[in-house]
């Protein structure tokens, strides 16, 4: 949370184009206190809460950019999104290429994932695989306040449309964090953990729990390589493939649906491109096909955990584990 | 049969004014009756959805502007193009998919764009381009330029929300852009009678509390004059206007054909309007008024003529984008 406000500051603070545009930018509760200061600093004509307006507030944006600013646009619930399609999809990711490459939209969408907490269906959603899967945007989703800052200014130093996906639920996490601007490189994925009998692949909070369930796992004898993603468009296809090929076997992790969702798109590439190296199928864990339900019994079962991935972890190596690795 | 007079201009201007004008309007239509009938020969495929008999609109509103206020068009959008200055051989070669072509091919006549003369982009989405309009007034007012913005819509946008939403937003900001309804009567086949409750389009705007207007679309005078206030409004920071172009499409929603084979719409109404004609209102005007001579006139159509004909050359003897080069644009890969 600290580390977004930095990124913030000091991107508006080294370049007026940058400014910061969206629903609850000045709203203590909408975007946890990441804003914190900015009005004050910047003003108002930088720092602009909007009325309840996402489609046209996100074309305005975009606007922005073909005109020479650098807006980060805010949708503090990234269900509201849906009703930001069309501008999204159709004006912000096409207008680079729609034009043979005349104008381009440097905008930065930052997207979060507000969920948990009894919300249920409408205040829950995970839509990366939906932007990942929109030629002319790239998505990217930090896991920790030090992802959270490089890649917030790598989105903003971007030409095209970025859709920068963060999760509530990591904004308790602290950590050191550089003082100075610095970039997390788009497309370029990081191990995070080097393992022998399995690889994980994560983004975001699922690279939060993966961490966790790679070190009980390491108590069992079992030894995980963890792959934090960060970007999802472009893919680090290179990173996941050698990991694959390393240990054959692999559990991808999404925080998102199962169907057509981030894990399916990895799995098929690790069937085209790993397929003779791996020693077992490649695993997914994603979220059930389901909306997401309100009561705490089934908001807990439908969110994976720790304990979810080191099962998953524990049915991959089994064969393994049976014969003592 | 007889031509409806435009309103007598209680100002005069210099007579290259008036060339200009009547040059830009006639060059939207040679360069439309051109295009049907090359639509027409199947020598263009992309859908061309054709703008003759609303040339007033785009030609009074575009020369008001400076080549740094930023026009939003639609899917309808040869008129802008060619009334904010856009080359008519681009134009062209863009139309049959040519490498030459204003958006290199990729976007076919639904999105030209040329950002040097100020037209970013247009879109087939309708009502797609009005909040990016409102976004470039914006990001002028915060650069503190007194350009403008000005976002061309038909009638068939306003039952669109963001078209609310857009409104709103530019006048809770008081932003300098214009909108532009150019109202032909019809939303693709459906008479906008019967798309909105209240087809009093200008009206809108007394909801957001700002200008509205509704003129004669096919008088230009009129048109420009309009759009000079409404420009000049804006630039001093009064905020946005809405104007209302009464109007009428001589052809179909899409395509060569008039759609009176389809009975959509009568005869009798398509012959009302045709006597409204933009162009010959404004020929007949000059006449009564002795400022452009039979000769001045025929200058300039051989003029238009050679140009049409020079684009339509230019484009067919252009090449097509090789296939390798597919992939290039989807993304900007340089950073700043």
């Amino acid at each position: 949370m600290k580390a977004l406000n930095e990124a913030l500051y000091q991107l508006m603070e080294k370049d007026e184009r940058v400014v910061l545009i969206g629903q609850g930018v000045t709203s203590p509760w909408y975007v946890g206190g990441t804003c914190d200061g900015l009005r004050d600093r910047f003003g108002t004509s930088r720092v602009i809460d909007t009325p309840v307006s996402e489609n046209a507030v996100t074309g305005v944006a975009t606007g922005m950019a073909l005109a020479g600013m650098r807006p980060i646009l805010v949708h503090p619930r990234m269900d509201f999104m849906y009703l930001a399609m069309d501008q999204i999809a159709n004006h912000a990711a096409n207008w680079h290429y729609m034009f043979g490459g005349q104008l381009s939209v440097p905008i930065t969408i930052w997207a979060i994932i507000n969920r948990g907490g009894e919300q249920a269906a409408q205040h829950a959603q995970a839509l990366q695989a939906v932007f990942m899967h929109i030629p002319g945007l790239k998505v990217v989703m930090p896991s920790s306040p030090c992802s959270a800052k490089g890649l917030l200014v790598a989105s903003v130093l971007d030409n095209n449309p970025v859709v920068y996906i963060d999760d509530r639920w990591l904004y308790d996490i602290e950590e050191e964090v550089k003082d100075e601007l610095y970039c997390v490189p788009i497309g370029k994925a990081l191990v995070i953990k080097k393992g022998r009998h399995a690889t994980i692949v994560s983004a975001s909070y699922m690279t939060v729990i993966a961490e966790k369930a790679a070190r009980r796992l390491a108590g069992d004898g079992i030894d995980v390589e963890v792959i934090d993603l960060l970007s999802l468009k472009p893919l680090d296809e290179e990173t996941i493939v050698s990991s694959a090929r390393k240990t054959g076997r692999v559990l991808v992790m999404d925080g998102g649906w199962r169907t057509c969702g981030v894990a399916a798109e990895i799995s098929a590439i690790l069937s085209e491109k790993a397929f003779n190296y791996l020693k077992a199928p490649v695993s997914r864990l994603s979220l059930p096909d389901a909306p997401a339900p309100a009561s705490r019994v089934l908001e807990a079962t439908y969110y994976p955990d720790e304990k979810t991935v080191v099962a998953a972890v524990k049915k991959l190596v089994k064969r393994d584990v049976t014969n003592g690795l | 049969m007889p031509i409806s007079s435009p309103r007598q201009s209680a100002k005069a201007f210099p007579h290259s004014f008036y060339v200009r004008i009547y040059e830009t309007m006639l060059k939207i239509r040679k360069v439309e009756e051109k295009i049907a009938d090359m639509v027409s020969s199947g020598e263009i495929v992309c859908p061309c959805h054709l703008c003759t008999g609303q040339e007033a609109v785009a030609t009074g509103v575009c020369a008001v502007l400076r080549k740094d206020d930023w026009v939003f068009s639609t899917h309808r959008s040869h008129g802008h193009y060619i009334a904010k200055g856009g080359d008519i051989k681009s134009m062209m070669a863009e139309l049959l998919g040519k490498s030459t072509g204003c958006s290199r091919g990729r976007g076919g006549s639904m999105h030209l764009a040329d950002p040097e003369i100020g037209l970013p982009g247009s879109s087939a989405i309708v009502a797609g381009t009005i909040p990016l309009a409102v976004g470039t007034a914006l990001a002028f007012k915060l650069q503190q330029t007194d350009s403008v913005a000005v976002a061309f819509f038909g009638d068939g946008a306003v039952c669109e929300g963001v078209f609310y939403e857009s409104v709103n937003f530019a006048a809770l900001h008081k932003l300098p852009i214009i909108f532009i309804c150019e109202n032909n009567l019809y939303s693709t086949h459906m008479p906008i009678s019967e798309c909105l409750a209240n087809p009093r389009i200008y009206r809108k705007a007394s909801l957001f509390g700002i200008e509205g207007k509704v003129i004669d679309g096919n008088d230009v005078l009129m048109v420009y004059e309009t759009a000079d206030k409404a420009v000049k409004k804006a630039r001093a920071g009064k905020g946005p206007t809405l104007i209302e172009c009464l109007t009428y499409r001589w052809l179909g929603h899409v395509g060569p054909s008039n759609d009176l084979d389809k009975g959509l719409r009568s005869k009798r109404e398509v012959e009302r309007w045709m006597r409204k004609c933009p162009i010959k209102r404004f020929e007949k005007y000059f006449a009564d008024n002795n400022i452009l001579t039979e000769a001045d006139l025929a200058s300039i159509q051989k003029r238009v003529q050679k140009q049409v004909k020079d684009a339509v050359d230019f484009a067919r003897n252009s090449s097509y984008p090789e296939e390798g080069s597919l992939l290039k644009n989807v993304f900007k890969e340089e950073c700043r």
